[in-house]
């Protein structure tokens, strides 16, 4: 960890527009679950649905695209990480930065709003806000460290993180049984259920399976970032 | 210190960016000089640690610059792009370098680096707001911040003024008068002339001559110039210049003559007394390949 990079991969990420994008799905969650609410409708199985399809299913792949993405794909874009990289700092220890940056957003702006949301619906009721916090949290500090990998490995970053955070994390994984073995957020899903005894929700994704292929994709995509990140080549515009 | 390379050269695909080369960057100011498209960049890349040699070694004192990050201990790079993290303001993002290297006092290293580039009145106003020259000193204030023994530079005196322009360029002087080991690169030889005791061409990825400027400035003046001439008798005046042995060839064209002189300073010369004894008015002289491309052209051919 370095504090400078840090303070300045901060203000990068929270400085532009990206923030408002960060802001706006929590908001859209706690919106939702205020609405249900007032309606009437906050039941457990409607908190379950919620959680599955929306906090987990939509809000943090994204969240995970635009943190994760964020940290490091515009600044490899306009040339300013040279500034950083010219320096007599190991390349690893940038990537770790960068992605205790993005973990940190994901942290505030996806598990603490999953947990607010989950809250306002059920309360503390069969430990669905706890078990979906916590799924947020570890599945978004995977997505953050993915995406960031993604970001320091290709310039369309951001295309492919949509594709893939739509396509096989949304569709494929819901539809294809195998694939769902490879789905960070099916992962996150079974964390979640460890800790919520709700019997509206059941995941079949084992823990036994869930956490070690968390732990492996998190530190095997910040380790093979910083090993990018020490073969950076600036190709000249010439 | 050093930069020794050794058999350098690097391609994309099938397009050889760099080729062949072996110099030796030492204490002093060094310029690069070449055409735009000429490999400067890749090659100060590769000095710079951002860029693998295809074939070839790239050291600095004998250690390997790419994947070394320990050598940016000695290296200060100011990049020709001129993205800096415009929310910062210049002086955070000189203070930020100077934390970066871990220096002692990094207030104080920061406030000298601003001073020394002429950027104290505006170091609390964010990048963003900075003219392309400032941002240029900006950046070359971050890569002093730690008093480098080696300053690599892209194309520095691009988008600065006049006055901003001789500042770096007196700093830059003063630097190598110091003993440090700077490298720049440029596609302007009256920049390069004016601040590098020593220049390395660079001409189509090829090292096309190294040298002393007066050395290459000499050998960039006596090559065969080719002028037109327009006058009040071409067929005359022609005749009279074929005469000397300073002209090679003279072609009679329907818009005046083309004189091919071999002799540039005697041609110089010989060319008003000639018109004058042969009772010509010259109505226009201009150099016809005057261009850098052709005078790097030139030196290629003449170094192959």
């Amino acid at each position: 960890m370095n504090g400078v990079i840090a303070g300045i991969s901060y203000r990068a990420l929270l400085g532009r527009r990206r923030i408002w994008l960060l802001i706006l799905l929590p908001l859209v969650l706690v919106a939702m679950a205020t609405l249900l609410n007032l309606i009437g409708a906050a039941d457990e199985r409607t908190a379950v649905t919620l959680m599955r399809t929306f906090a987990i299913g939509t809000m943090l792949p994204l969240l995970g695209l635009i943190a994760g993405t964020g940290v490091i794909a515009p600044e490899i874009d306009d040339g300013t990480i040279i500034h950083l990289l010219a320096k007599p700092i190991s390349r690893p220890v940038i990537a770790q930065t960068k992605f205790a940056v993005a973990a940190s957003m994901l942290a505030l702006f996806a598990a603490v709003p999953t947990f607010v949301a989950a809250y306002l619906l059920v309360n503390l009721e069969s430990g669905i806000a706890y078990g979906f916090a916590l799924g947020a949290l570890v599945g978004g500090i995977a997505y953050a460290a993915v995406f960031m990998l993604l970001g320091v490995l290709t310039r369309h970053a951001v295309t492919i993180g949509i594709v893939y955070a739509l396509v096989w994390e949304g569709v494929v994984g819901n539809f294809v049984p195998g694939a769902r073995r490879f789905s960070i957020q099916q992962w996150a899903q079974s964390i979640a259920d460890q800790v919520s005894s709700s019997p509206f929700f059941s995941t079949e994704i084992t823990l036994g399976f869930a956490v070690p292929a968390l732990l492996i994709v998190t530190v095997g995509a910040v380790v093979w970032s910083g090993q990018r990140l020490r073969g950076f080549s600036l190709t000249g515009d010439e | 210190m050093r930069i020794e390379l050794a058999q350098v050269s690097r391609w994309y695909g099938n397009v050889v960016a760099v080729n062949d080369i072996t110099m030796t960057v030492g204490p002093g100011v060094t310029g690069l000089l070449g055409p735009n498209g000429a490999g400067k960049s890749t090659l100060l890349h590769m000095m710079a640690g951002f860029l693998a040699p295809s074939g070839g070694t790239v050291t600095l004192d004998g250690d390997r610059i790419w994947r070394n990050h320990q050598i940016y201990r000695s290296i200060g790079l100011v990049p020709e792009r001129e993205a800096v993290y415009g929310f910062l303001t210049g002086w955070q993002f000189v203070l930020s370098s100077a934390k970066l290297h871990r220096l002692p006092d990094p207030e104080d290293a920061a406030g000298k680096a601003l001073a020394l580039v002429e950027m104290e009145s505006a170091k609390d106003r964010r990048i963003e707001t900075y003219s392309k020259g400032m941002r240029q000193r900006v950046k070359v204030a971050a890569a002093l911040v730690h008093d480098p023994q080696v300053l690599l530079l892209d194309e520095p005196f691009n988008g600065m003024d006049p006055r901003q322009r001789l500042h770096l360029m007196d700093l830059v002087a003063t630097m190598g008068a110091a003993g440090k080991t700077i490298l720049f690169s440029s596609h302007i030889l009256e920049e390069v002339e004016r601040v590098a005791q020593h220049i390395e061409v660079l001409v189509a990825g090829r090292h096309a001559a190294s040298g002393d400027f007066r050395e290459i400035r000499r050998r960039m003046t006596d090559r065969p110039h080719l002028f037109r001439v327009r006058s009040s008798d071409d067929r005359r005046l022609a005749s009279a210049l074929i005469a000397d042995a300073s002209s090679g060839a003279v072609s009679l064209t329907e818009t005046g003559l083309e004189v091919q002189a071999v002799d540039f300073r005697r041609f110089t010369r010989l060319l008003p007394r000639v018109a004058r004894d042969a009772d010509v008015r010259v109505w226009q002289v201009s150099p016809a390949d005057e261009d850098l491309e052709s005078v790097f052209s030139y030196l290629i051919n003449r170094s192959s």
